[in-house]
C-alpha cells in the first residue's frame, strides 16, 4: 500500500529539502512523484534523454539549455535534490521572505538568483561572460532559419552595444543586471506552484 | 451478482467520504488542481508584454528578457505537461482501494489499510475465481464458432462478448442506441484499453481492425476470423497507407459486411483525454459514427499501460479489480462536409467524442507514447518568434 515513489523519499531528506529550497512539504511530494514518472531508468536519477521524452520541451527551442541547467558541469545524471535546487530558482518570492534572516544566504529564488539561471542560459561556456558568438548563438536557436546571418549579427551587435559598459564587447552579470533592471524578473521567472 | 457488487461499491465510497469526513482526514488529495497554474498566454502576448513593462528600450527588436518567456515555459513543462501523463494511469483524488492506482498515496489510518487489505482478500479470492470460470467457456465458444453459418455466428458472437463481460464483470451503460453504427460505416471511438472491443462488440456486430500480434492474442484473432471477415495488418503493411485505405474501401462498399471499428488513435491512451486521430480513417469517404468511451476510475483502471505490463498482467488486474464500470455513448453519424479535408473532419469527431465523455481534446499525437516528438513544432516555434523580433523591425 502507499506507493514506491514515496516509500522511496524519506522525511529527513524531505526537511532538508524544505530548508534548502523553501517548497512545502505536499509539493516536495509531488514533485517527487513527477521526479519519478520521469525517470524511466528508475535509478533514481535523470537523464538527458529524460527530459527530451517530455514533448512539449523538446519543441522549446531552448530546450537543451533549459535541460543543461539541471545538470552541475561534467555531469550526466541529476538526483532529486539536484532537481529540487534547480526548480526552486521559480519559486515565486513570497513577502515574509524578505525579511528572513540575511546570514542565512541568498535564497535560491532571489531576484539576483533568477537572473544568474537566466544569464547562464546565455553563457555556453561557463565563463561568466556572454560573448557575441555565445550571444548568436542563442538567438540561433530562438528564431531557427528564419533570420538571415546578417540580420541576426546586426541584432546580437546593437544588444551587446547598448549592454556593454567596460567596453569589452562581452556581457558580464552585472551589465546583464543592469539592462533587465526595468524587468519584472520576478514574476516573468517564476511557476505558480499549488499548495 | 454484478449490479449487487455494483450497489455496494457505491456504499463503501460513500462511507469512506463520510468517514474522511467526521475525522476530518486527508482523504482527498486535491490532484485535479495539478501541481502548477499555468498562464495561457500565446509567446507573442508575453513577449510583447514583457518588453513593454521591461527595459523601454523603444523599437528594440531583441531584448535579452525575451528568453525568460522560453526559459519559464520550458521548466513548467518539465514540472507538469499535457502529454506524459497521459500515458499513464490517471491520478485519483480518492483512493479507490487497489493497489496500483495510486502514485502517492501515504498511509492515512490503519483502518483503511485493514479495508484494503479485506478489499485484496475478496477480489482475489473470491471474485477473480468466480470470474475465472467464464474463461473455459469464452475459450470453447471462440473455438467452434469458426464452423457455424454466418447468421449463427453472429448470435455466437454477441454472446461470446457477453461472457467476456461478465468475466470482468464490466458494467456498462448505453447511451443514445438509435445512433448504433450501421453496415457499411467506420465505427470510431476513443482508445483506452483492449477491453473497448469488448464492450462495443458485446453490444453490436463489427469487423475489426488492427495489427496482427503473437501470443495469446495472435490466437483470438486467427479464430475471430474464421467467423466474419475481420481485417487483420501484417506491420509491414500499416505502412503502406494504400494498401490499407483500400482494403477498408473495399469492406465499407460491400453493404452485407458488419462496420468497420477502428480506434483512430492507434494507441491507449489513459481516459482522460482525447488525442490526434489519425487521418486513414477519414479518407475512405463514409459515414463515420463516433463513439465516446468513459471509464469509471473509482471501480477498476482500465487503462493498459502495455510498456508497464504485458497482456497477461493486465488482464489478471482487470479480472482482479472491484468492477470494470464505464459508459458508452452512440453519437449520431457524421461525414465528411464539402471543404473539409480528411484532418479537419477527424478533429471535427475527435472534438464530439472529447465533448461528450468529457475528456481533455488534444492535438498531440498518442505516437509520443513512443516516439519523439517531430522537428516542425519545434520549428513552428521558431518562426513564431522570428515573427516578433523581424515585426518589430518594420514599425
Amino acid at each position: 500500500m502507499g506507493s514506491r515513489a514515496s516509500s522511496l523519499l524519506r522525511e529527513e531528506d524531505i526537511e532538508e529539502i524544505k530548508k534548502e529550497t523553501g517548497f512545502s512539504h505536499s509539493q516536495i511530494t509531488r514533485l517527487y512523484s513527477r521526479f519519478h514518472s520521469l525517470d524511466k531508468g528508475e535509478n533514481g536519477a535523470l537523464s538527458r534523454e529524460d527530459f527530451q521524452r517530455i514533448p512539449e520541451l523538446a519543441i522549446n527551442p531552448l530546450g537543451d539549455r533549459i535541460i543543461n541547467a539541471f545538470f552541475p558541469e561534467g555531469e550526466d545524471q541529476v538526483n532529486f535534490r539536484g532537481f529540487m535546487r534547480t526548480l526552486a530558482h521559480f519559486r515565486p518570492v513570497e513577502d515574509n521572505e524578505k525579511n528572513k534572516d540575511p546570514s542565512a544566504g541568498e535564497p535560491l529564488n532571489s531576484r539576483n538568483n533568477k537572473l544568474l539561471f537566466a544569464f547562464r542560459l546565455y553563457d555556453l561556456d561557463r565563463d561568466d561572460k556572454i560573448s557575441r558568438d555565445e550571444l548568436l548563438q542563442v538567438l540561433r536557436m530562438m528564431v531557427g532559419v528564419n533570420i538571415s546571418d546578417e540580420q541576426l549579427g546586426s541584432i546580437a551587435d546593437r544588444t551587446i552595444q547598448e549592454a556593454d559598459t567596460n567596453g569589452d564587447m562581452c556581457i558580464s552579470f552585472s551589465e546583464f543586471i543592469k539592462v533587465l533592471e526595468k524587468v519584472d524578473v520576478e514574476q516573468k521567472m517564476s511557476i505558480r506552484f499549488l499548495h | 451478482m454484478s449490479w449487487c457488487c455494483f450497489f455496494c461499491l457505491q456504499w463503501a465510497t460513500l462511507r469512506m467520504e463520510r468517514g474522511a469526513k467526521e475525522k476530518n482526514q486527508q482523504l482527498y488529495k486535491p490532484y485535479s488542481n495539478g501541481i502548477i497554474a499555468k498562464e495561457p498566454a500565446s509567446l507573442e502576448q508575453e513577449i510583447q508584454e514583457m518588453r513593454r513593462s521591461g527595459s523601454g528600450l523603444g523599437g528594440a527588436e531583441f531584448d535579452m528578457s525575451d528568453i525568460f518567456y522560453f526559459c519559464r515555459r520550458g521548466v513548467e513543462s518539465i514540472v507538469d505537461d499535457e502529454v506524459t501523463k497521459r500515458f499513464t494511469a490517471e491520478e485519483l483524488e480518492s483512493w479507490n482501494l487497489l493497489t496500483r492506482s495510486n502514485y502517492n498515496f501515504h498511509h492515512i489510518s490503519t483502518r483503511l489499510t485493514v479495508l484494503w487489505g479485506l478489499g485484496v482478500l475478496i477480489r482475489y479470492g473470491i471474485l477473480l475465481p468466480l470470474r475465472y470460470t467464464n474463461i473455459p467457456g469464452v475459450v470453447t465458444v471462440l473455438c467452434f464458432s469458426g464452423r457455424m453459418k454466418s447468421f449463427l455466428s453472429e448470435k455466437v458472437h454477441l454472446m461470446c462478448y457477453r461472457i467476456c463481460v461478465r468475466a470482468l464483470t464490466a458494467i456498462i451503460t448505453y447511451h443514445d442506441s438509435e445512433n448504433k453504427p450501421k453496415n457499411g460505416g467506420i465505427c470510431v471511438a476513443n482508445h483506452t484499453s483492449p477491453i473497448d472491443v469488448i464492450i462495443l462488440a458485446s453490444d453490436g456486430c463489427y469487423a475489426m481492425v488492427g495489427q496482427v500480434h503473437g501470443g495469446l492474442m495472435g490466437v483470438i484473432q486467427r479464430a475471430m476470423v474464421k467467423a466474419c471477415p475481420h481485417i487483420w495488418f501484417e506491420r509491414s503493411e500499416v505502412k503502406d497507407r494504400h494498401l490499407v485505405a483500400k482494403r477498408l474501401s473495399d469492406h465499407v462498399a460491400d453493404k452485407s459486411k458488419l462496420p468497420i471499428l477502428i480506434f483512430p488513435e492507434g494507441t491507449c491512451i489513459n481516459n482522460t483525454s482525447v488525442m490526434m486521430f489519425k487521418k486513414g480513417s477519414f479518407e475512405i469517404g463514409c459515414t463515420v459514427y463516433p463513439v465516446a468511451i468513459k471509464y469509471d476510475p473509482r471501480f477498476g483502471e482500465a487503462f493498459w499501460n502495455s510498456s508497464k505490463f504485458g497482456m497477461v498482467n493486465y488482464l489478471l488486474h482487470m479480472m482482479s479489480s472491484w468492477a470494470i464500470v464505464c459508459s458508452v455513448w452512440y453519437l449520431p453519424p457524421m461525414s465528411r462536409e464539402e471543404g473539409e479535408d480528411a484532418v479537419q473532419f477527424a478533429n471535427r469527431v475527435k472534438a464530439a467524442i472529447a465533448r461528450k465523455g468529457g475528456l481533455a481534446d488534444l492535438l498531440w499525437d498518442g505516437g509520443l507514447k513512443r516516439e519523439k516528438v517531430k522537428e516542425v513544432f519545434k520549428e513552428e516555434q521558431q518562426k513564431l518568434y522570428s515573427k516578433v523580433l523581424v515585426g518589430g523591425e518594420e514599425d
